[in-house]
């Protein structure tokens, strides 16, 4: 599997606004490299990432070559239910690496 | 490098004449790889300047990651959201970069990642709202070349 | 007229640049007396970024050399396929036990009888203790381990013992240092003493001090270490790059650990 980091929070008021970050172990080998025969190296990239909360979906991202290597993403996912967050990254034969939160809410102040 | 224009590349991605002379003066001033983008992604929409940021340094020592930041300003509100920021790299060989799809579940339209920028050029954001309109803004960059390329050692 | 590969054309124009005045930048770094024969402060390499690769460096989360960092703790606490104990299980909390341990590498080895460095103690480690075959040079996994060991000393001061049996070694790294190399014909002072804070084309040539290696390399796309880094030094002069592990790599490495001494260890470092 795939080295990921996320940052979340554990703990937030219901309506709060949550700042998520997430960075991925990934070459992003955008098949334009050649190698020192002159050989293209092939293309390796995550073409998806996606956060679900409680089974939902609410961010996705489509990636292409140009993301960088290693990709960081920052996003928002304003805090409703106490539940799960999934993180799932897939890559261009569909495989999945998934990694998951737990998520604490707290009634709105 | 500015990418020259390849009339080839454009006509493959484009729609018909007719759809291409109803687009906006704007569309005409973009270089003709966010032309392609647009015909592809968005065909016959009307895209306005406006409403996007885009946080992007002037100048990066080494293109192969860059941090970008978009938003756009919304309440997001059920009825009133931001439901795609999409980012364009028209002088990149593969213009197309990332696309985020959002909600009022979002809570902020701002995403930011690292980018692959391979030459002097300006990114493009085209944003979409839940009331359907299309938005785009742009930002300059130049990338230095490092003096030594790596080459894979 | 000898026909050079594109890569080596650009090493020419490097030459070529480097043998003409080059154009002086924005300021030159102010200087103060230091370890090292003609500069006055030690530097690190992080003050010859952009704002940009600082920042990322800065970024406890995203420095993508956590991610290697993280590999590293994974691997500290797997205990081997062998009965042996895991990394943890004699050396416990890697925070505390090896607080201190990457800044005072390379050093002498009394069972090997030669300088070693991180890498080759972790190998040592690994053969000695764990009955493991030892880690390849560059691979993901050593790299991990190396760069977790390194970050323990994060903000401790570099200091390496050049004395006693490391004197050689430290001799000879320091002649390396000082020696011509390469159809170029450069030695590493000519840019790193000489020009530091000038223009190489794109690039504001920094002292080459070492405090955070293993370091990810925008060039790279990845953590490399610093063996990598010097090959690539080697290629930039056209001169014929030595192995990963490579005893002048190690003696090299003694000397620029101790002319980086008091410079705080930075691992992983964001450079480039």
């Amino acid at each position: 599997m795939l080295k990921a980091r996320i940052s979340v929070p554990a703990r937030a008021r219901r309506g709060e606004v949550m700042a998520i970050k997430t960075l991925i172990s990934h070459p992003m080998e955008t098949g334009f490299r050649r190698n020192s025969l002159g050989q293209a190296i092939p293309r390796n990239i995550l073409t998806r990432f996606e956060c679900r909360y409680n089974g939902k979906s609410v961010f996705t991202a489509t990636l292409h070559p140009a993301v960088a290597a290693n990709p960081f993403i920052a996003f928002h996912v304003r805090a409703q239910d106490s539940g799960r967050l999934e993180f799932i990254w897939t890559d261009q034969d569909n495989k999945e690496t998934s990694v998951i939160r737990e998520l604490t809410v707290d009634p709105a102040a | 490098m500015i990418r020259t224009i390849n009339r080839r590349n454009w006509l493959a991605g484009a729609g018909t004449l007719a759809t291409l002379t109803v687009q906006p003066k704007l569309m005409a001033a973009m270089p003709e790889p966010v032309q392609s983008v647009i015909q592809r992604d968005f065909p016959g929409a009307d895209i306005q300047p406006g409403k996007v940021n885009i946080e992007l340094p002037a100048l990066a020592e080494n293109g192969n990651s860059v941090r970008i930041k978009v938003s756009v300003e919304s309440p997001m509100t059920e009825t009133d959201y931001v439901s795609f920021m999409q980012i364009i790299a028209p002088a990149n060989p593969l213009p197309d970069v990332a696309r985020f799809d959002l909600s009022h579940a979002n809570g902020l339209a701002e995403v930011e990642t690292r980018i692959r920028v391979s030459a002097e050029q300006d990114i493009v954001v085209i944003a979409g709202l839940s009331d359907g309109s299309l938005w785009s803004g742009s930002a300059h960059i130049v990338v230095t070349v490092a003096a030594c390329l790596d080459a894979l050692y | 007229m000898i026909r050079l590969h594109s890569i080596h054309s650009r090493a020419a124009c490097l030459a070529i640049t480097v043998c003409v005045v080059l154009t002086g930048c924005d300021r030159n770094p102010t200087i103060v007396p230091g370890p090292t024969s003609t500069l006055s402060e030690s530097l690190s390499g992080y003050h010859f970024q952009s704002a940009d690769t600082q920042a990322l460096q800065d970024d406890q989360f995203a420095n993508p050399g956590m991610l290697w960092v993280d590999r590293g703790h994974e691997l500290w606490l797997t205990p081997p396929p062998t009965s042996k104990p895991s990394c943890a299980g004699c050396h416990n909390d890697a925070a505390t036990d090896m607080a201190g341990v990457a800044a005072h590498f390379p050093k002498f080895n009394r069972s090997l009888n030669a300088v070693i460095n991180l890498e080759g103690q972790i190998n040592y480690c690994r053969e000695t203790q764990q009955q493991l075959t030892p880690l390849a040079y560059e691979s993901d996994d050593l790299l991990a381990l190396s760069a977790y060991v390194g970050y323990q000393s994060n903000g401790l001061p570099v200091k390496v013992a050049i004395d006693g049996p490391a004197a050689p070694a430290f001799a000879a790294g320091q002649a390396y240092f000082y020696t011509r190399r390469g159809q170029l014909n450069l030695a590493c002072n000519h840019c790193h003493e000489d020009n530091v804070g000038r223009m190489l084309r794109g690039d504001k040539l920094s002292q080459g001090q070492v405090g955070g290696y293993p370091a990810y390399r925008l060039e790279w796309q990845s953590i490399g270490s610093l063996h990598r880094r010097l090959r690539f030094c080697n290629v930039g002069v056209r001169a014929e790059p030595f192995a990963y592990g490579a005893t002048q790599y190690i003696e090299l490495e003694l000397y620029l650990k101790w002319r980086s001494q008091g410079l705080p260890v930075e691992t992983p470092a964001v450079r480039r």
